[in-house]
């Protein structure tokens, strides 16, 4: 019975050792703290923001720092999980003492560590999508990525522009499908449209035909909106045109990398699906303010990683140079300063659109944000704004 | 030396000495966060440990049960208005009916079989949790109200890191009586051989269902108290991973050693503390140690030192 209390005792000791070290951090300099879903299943999403934010801070301290002291990032993987991230949260708060924090790549994992933040004054600059991680506003949480919202007023948008008001759902049960069919199904009234079939499927179905029949069978419907993340969407696409459904097809930003076209092939032409300006980089027309910005972002993600851009680096992207250039106008590191100026943004243009935050909005992104794409010839094509 | 080792009292005097000895040595809150982690996934080890080391079963959907725990808790004061103390003992009860019901006809199953049954049982609960989003706000997730004392509100880590290792403490000497007791002998006996235990007069199938409703006991308490303690909760912590988790921690630890089960959950709560350390090669040290572990130690952490020091004892 020895050896065990030793293990524990062994156990403690090197936790404690480990941890107070807190990194290889200088005392000057300024540390900011991320906790990402880097493994598990929001890799996709966590891994393309811990390489960026590797990135450009490597890139801002080998061009001199911010106020003059270099960045130390310190990282931490949730593996997606909220209870470690909210230890996580812990940790960078009372062990490694960071001035302010980007990070939490799922809406679970961001809820989970609002409070901890919010509680010890540090900001957090959030990644994650739902709204109600700043619905209702707390001082120091913020975040990046449009809204599922706001996908929805962008597509209904596009509907009503084209006189088409009388839609089917079909909306995938996981975390993001489920939080964009409710935040639709609150907003479809304001843009006039009746929803007539309101189907879901699970993540991991193979076949939505049944659900898609249901749809082509109510009379009258106009247009399908699918809120859906990973294959799901795919399979509906292809499943659509199976059953020679002929009214247009609308997807959500869910679906915004290539593997989706890739996934759906053939099917997928004429699908269109609102998305960060960041995958039309090249196509944006000389004088959009967003053009230069999305353009050397992506090629600067592409040339150091040899992957393709995705948008979730871009949400990392802007939370990070949100941040440093509120430390800059606040020519501190206090965290209570900072907030003050991250809340002060005006006009910061990143991958995600144009920011001008205010303290009732803190993610001060509008509906241009997002742009209206149609898939041609098995590649995104920018639409010109429906006005 | 020997009749010392195998002491309940060893165990639960270490346990408390430990509890009681770690804040001397914690400089900061989160320190006590990690601790009362370890102590919460322990009640739901030590639990599991009685189902699967005792009576030697396999359930792969612990998770399932502590998934309700935590729920009952975020439920129950939310959307009915009920307190929160009493939604803990809610939460108890719809877990020991839930494995009454479904244990049942499912323990007349036996290896894979029932290993298959519990795993279908846990993924059913997370994907109620999961998709009826009016009641459990879907995957991702729900606020949980906290515990409230005489008007204080229960949230700080140091708090919780004596309530947690209370109930731990409780919980293992429930469960170190319980290996002592008739029962225990009888869950042991049909461990060994389900036919020579029948034989010997043991009612097999009332005694693996006794064992899996106490070990859903001890999951919900284990849930009801993560729950209240962080303030949130989303389905994942009725997922299959922390089911599989859950069977890591009895089986590192050693498997029927409920001192075992203790150390195993604080392997495994604290080592990704520790690697978080080594970002890029966390996953792979994780991984090495737990083979390392199961290679060297076979029958656990616990019954392995414990060999090693009878042997070398003169």
């Amino acid at each position: 019975m020895k050896t065990p209390i030793r293990l524990v005792s062994l156990l403690a000791a090197a936790f404690v050792a480990v941890t107070a070290s807190g990194g290889h951090a200088v005392a000057q300099d300024i540390k900011i703290g991320t906790v990402l879903s880097a493994t598990g299943p929001a890799s996709f999403l966590g891994s393309p923001e811990e390489k960026t934010l590797r990135l450009y801070v490597d890139k801002i301290n080998a061009a001199g720092g911010v106020l003059g002291k270099k960045i130390a990032l310190v990282v931490y993987d949730d593996g997606a999980d909220p209870t470690k991230a909210r230890t996580f949260a812990t940790r960078l708060i009372e062990v490694d003492k960071v001035t302010a924090m980007v990070g939490g790549t799922t809406t679970g994992t961001s809820l989970a560590m609002a409070p901890i933040f919010e509680d010890a004054h540090i900001p957090f600059i959030s990644l994650a999508g739902a709204v109600e991680i700043i619905e209702p506003v707390r001082k120091y949480v913020f975040k990046t990525p449009q809204t599922d919202r706001m996908a929805c007023e962008k597509i209904f948008g596009d509907l009503k522009a084209r006189k088409l008001t009388k839609i089917g759902m079909i909306s995938g049960t996981d975390a993001f499908g489920k939080s964009m069919h409710d935040q639709c199904l609150k907003i479809a009234g304001k843009y006039g449209i009746s929803i007539l079939a309101d189907e879901s499927y699970g993540a991991q179905d193979s076949d939505m035909t049944p659900q898609l029949t249901n749809i082509k069978n109510k009379p009258g419907i106009q247009a399908v909106v699918n809120p859906g993340f990973g294959q799901g969407p795919a399979i509906v696409t292809r499943n659509y045109r199976q059953l020679g459904i002929t009214v247009p097809l609308y997807e959500s930003h869910g679906v915004a990398s290539k593997s989706y076209i890739k996934l759906a092939g053939p099917a997928a032409e004429g699908v269109r699906l609102p998305a960060d300006a960041l995958l039309v980089a090249e196509q944006l027309p000389k004088n959009d303010p967003q053009r230069a910005v999305d353009v050397a972002y992506k090629q600067t993600y592409e040339k150091a990683t040899g992957e393709p851009v995705s948008t979730f680096g871009g949400h990392a992207y802007d939370g990070l140079f949100i941040l440093v250039n509120a430390m800059k106008r606040a020519r501190s590191t206090d965290p209570a300063k900072v907030r003050d100026e991250i809340e002060k943004t005006k006009h910061f243009i990143g991958t995600d659109g144009i920011f001008n935050m205010s303290p009732t909005d803190h993610l001060g992104l509008n509906l241009a944000a997002f742009r209206m794409l149609e898939i041609r010839n098995g590649d995104w094509k920018l639409l010109q704004a429906a006005r | 030396m020997r009749a010392l080792l195998s002491s309940r009292w060893t165990t639960l005097g270490l346990l408390c000495l430990v509890i009681a000895a770690l804040p001397l040595v914690f400089p900061s809150g989160y320190y006590y966060r990690v601790a009362a982690l370890v102590w919460i996934s322990a009640i739901a080890a030590v639990g599991l440990n009685i189902f699967m080391g005792y009576a030697g079963q396999v359930s792969l959907g612990h998770a399932g049960f502590f998934g309700i725990g935590a729920y009952a808790v975020a439920i129950g004061p939310a959307r009915f208005g009920l307190n929160s103390w009493l939604c803990i003992f809610l939460g108890v009860f719809l877990s020991a009916a839930l494995a009454w019901l479904v244990g049942r006809p499912i323990l007349r199953l036996r290896g894979h079989y029932l290993a298959i049954a519990t795993l279908g049982l846990g993924f059913l609960i997370a994907l109620v949790l999961a998709n009826e989003a009016r009641w459990t706000g879907g995957p991702d997730g729900t606020a949980v109200p906290r515990l409230t004392i005489a008007g204080a509100r229960l949230m700080e880590p140091v708090t919780w890191y004596w309530i947690s290792g209370g109930l731990l403490t409780l919980g293992t000497a429930l469960a170190l009586n319980l290996e002592n007791s008739a029962v225990g002998r009888a869950l042991r006996a049909l461990h060994d051989s389900e036919i020579a235990a029948a034989l010997a007069g043991i009612d097999v199938a009332r005694h693996k269902l006794r064992a899996f409703v106490i070990a859903a006991v001890y999951a919900s308490l284990a849930g009801s108290a993560l729950a209240l303690f962080d303030g949130f909760i989303t389905p994942d912590a009725a997922g299959f991973l922390r089911s599989i988790e859950l069977v890591a921690m009895v089986v590192v630890g050693g498997i029927g050693s409920t001192a075992g089960s203790i150390v195993g959950a604080g392997l495994l709560v604290t080592l990704p503390q520790i690697l978080a350390v080594f970002v890029e090669y966390e996953q792979i040290a994780l991984g090495l140690i737990i083979m390392v572990v199961m290679i060297f130690l076979r029958r656990g952490i616990v019954p392995s030192a414990r060999r090693l020091i009878v042997r070398r004892a003169p």
